[in-house]
């Protein structure tokens, strides 16, 4: 029988794409896998993770213990490197044949590469880099009276509705949208990394979680692109995850760029020590290089201390910053959107004022 | 050989943004760009006409006054400009806009040389989900996230950027590659001599009557309407509690600020 995407009566289940890479999973599986649990919860389904991969099949019991009902192993060697011809083969033939109401994959520059591939030859929707995940129309309708500014007195909403609702910054960042896939399934997202909250793994649903294996049809001829070398880069890393003390630039710098850079380096050496980071407009102005942004086409941060110097604060660059634990902002811009999340802000010519942070940060430790 | 660029005119998200009474974007008054990445596609491009005299086409959906982009992008050096635009194509998703695409490219015709160049991702809508879905739509191989194009007879050798390396991977053509914004490789100003010619260049203008037969287009999966996600509800987030605004810019406040970070023993 023909594949139809329109016959939504017949899909179910939640699937993840679990990604690994030389045989590791990523950290975004466990995050993925985590939320679908809720998800698979609230629609009352089987929660699957699809393994892609050649000998991976002992890395399927980690899966089961963050939620995964069942992990299916498409094994072959042909898929140990990622191609997307193989992948996407491997996915849309199972989808086709197995019918997943939903499929989850990672935000990376894989899951990006091979969610459209798929979403395109099963005829489905797919929405990129959602940072909010709900079923459940209450859940959701919860959600909206937590984060968003919608007068909700006098919308009603259809409770029995089961689509999946897909939240994710739309218009460049400057609004919030929810979108829905509400005629075909499955409903695909590819989901942001570092958003989704990783549950704590549980040895007993690990031990309860069923392996097992797909068959995997591949001939060579399938894949039209070949794999010439896998390079890790050892380059400094820019480690905005993993900072204690981000100061990120924007805009402002533009009148002195280097100068610009050279003060927010030092002023993350006054607050001993930290990582540079960089609104979409200094990357894609050449100013900082693109491990450096912060935000939703960059990093999600969340540091202690979060020194926003010449950004204004779209959306864009909230979603990636807007958790941190403390958050200072200067802009000459009384009006930027930054200070409406800034614990404390400055009105002021960044390069007047940071040299007098650093100053008066280098007294106050030195009182100490 | 032939290599079109698909390329679109985005709102310049990075300035000022103008917010409609409904919550959606305000477009029409705001400034235009061309969308960096795809910017980088038309240099890597032109980079492969400069060394292989390639014919080189810039593609665009978009409303009318797209054109003018396309002229630029004419000027720049591209050999001739394809314009899709009708009220029937508005309101498309990635899935209905790469359908539309994909026909117009397919009406124009892939041969066995030519190599389709995108940007990895739009600054509006940030998907990257429409040069993958045009390839599959096509049936070629595609290559994302690519860093360096080399194109040795049919054999195509990419650097195809991961987010903890990259890998090289050869493709042959006819192949789509997604290009994405290399600081080190700006892409050219248009030429004088360009924008003194940019008009007299080809220049095809698609509408719906022209593609609505084309095989890749089925016609209720286009548009608004087709598409298969719609927004089912958009918003803006609230404001987070209060935050406290120092007074003044000097050294006082600087002082201030250091005061509560030392009590809140952030330092």
């Amino acid at each position: 029988m023909a594949f139809n995407s329109a016959d939504i009566s017949a899909f179910k289940d939640i699937w993840v794409f679990c990604e690994q890479r030389n045989g590791v999973l990523m950290n975004t599986d466990f995050e993925l896998v985590s939320e679908a649990r809720k998800l698979a919860n609230e629609r009352g389904s089987k929660l699957v993770g699809v393994l892609l991969g050649h000998n991976v099949e002992g890395l399927a019991k980690q899966l089961g213990g963050y939620g995964a009902d069942k992990v299916l192993v498409c094994d072959h060697p042909e898929l140990e490197v990622y191609t997307t011809d193989a992948y996407a083969k491997v996915l849309c033939d199972a989808a086709m044949e197995l019918k997943p109401e939903v499929i989850l994959l990672g935000a990376s520059n894989i899951g990006r590469d091979l969610g459209p591939r798929c979403a395109a030859r099963l005829n489905t929707g797919l929405t990129a880099d959602c940072t909010h995940l709900d079923i459940d129309m209450n859940n959701y309708v919860d959600f909206l009276e937590k984060s968003s500014t919608l007068d909700l007195s006098n919308t009603k909403f259809d409770m029995e509705d089961t689509n999946l609702k897909m939240t994710r910054p739309a218009f460049g960042g400057h609004l919030m949208a929810t979108i829905i896939c509400p005629r075909f399934r499955p409903c695909m997202s590819t989901v942001r990394p570092g958003v989704m909250k990783k549950a704590p793994f549980s040895q007993e649903m690990s031990d309860k979680c069923v392996v097992e294996k797909y068959d995997v049809k591949l001939a060579k001829d399938d894949i039209k692109t070949q794999v010439l070398d896998v390079v890790k880069e050892a380059k400094k890393m820019v480690d905005l995850i993993g900072a204690d003390v981000i100061v990120s630039v924007g805009r402002g710098i533009g009148k002195d760029i280097k100068k610009g850079i050279e003060l927010a380096e030092q002023l993350t050496e006054a607050f001993g020590g930290g990582v540079v980071g960089g609104s979409r407009v200094t990357i894609d102005s050449g100013w900082l290089s693109a491990d450096h942004q912060v935000g939703q086409t960059g990093k999600t941060v969340h540091p202690k201390v979060y020194v926003a110097l010449g950004i204004s604060g779209a959306i864009q660059h909230k979603a990636g910053m807007q958790d941190s634990e403390l958050i200072i902002a200067v802009n000459k811009d009384e009006t930027a959107p930054i200070f409406e999340i800034a614990d404390y802000g400055i009105t002021g010519d960044l390069f007047k004022v940071v040299p007098l942070m650093i100053e008066a940060l280098n007294e106050a430790r030195a009182s100490k | 050989m032939r290599i079109y660029v698909c390329v679109k005119q985005v709102p310049d998200t990075s300035g000022v943004v103008a917010v409609n009474p409904d919550g959606t974007l305000n477009r029409a008054s705001m400034q235009t760009i061309i969308n960096p990445d795809d910017l980088s596609a038309m240099e890597q491009a032109l980079v492969l006409k400069d060394a292989t005299g390639c014919q080189v086409t810039a593609v665009t959906m978009g409303p009318p006054p797209a054109e003018g982009m396309l002229r630029e992008l004419l000027a720049m050096g591209a050999d001739d400009a394809v314009l899709i635009s009708a009220r029937e194509f508005g309101g498309s998703d990635t899935f209905a806009t790469s359908q539309i695409i994909s026909a117009a490219i397919n009406h124009l015709g892939v041969g066995k040389d030519d190599m389709i160049f995108c940007g990895r991702q739009a600054i509006d809508g940030d998907t990257a989900q429409v040069g993958p879905q045009i390839a599959e739509k096509l049936n070629l191989p595609q290559v994302s996230y690519a860093a360096e194009i080399e194109k040795v007879g049919n054999d195509v050798t990419v650097k195809r950027m991961l987010e903890d390396g990259y890998m090289k991977i050869k493709v042959q053509t006819p192949c789509l590659i997604t290009c994405i914004s290399d600081k080190e490789k700006k892409a050219r100003y248009m030429t004088l001599n360009g924008i003194n010619h940019c008009y007299e260049k080809p220049f095809t203008l698609l509408n719906f009557e022209a593609l609505k037969d084309e095989p890749l287009i089925e016609l209720d999966k286009i548009g608004l309407k087709g598409s298969p996600t719609n927004i089912f509800k958009s918003f803006t987030p609230p404001v987070k509690g209060v935050g406290v605004m120092l007074e003044g810019a000097d050294k006082k406040t600087a002082e201030t600020l250091a005061n509560i970070l030392l009590e809140k023993h952030v330092i």
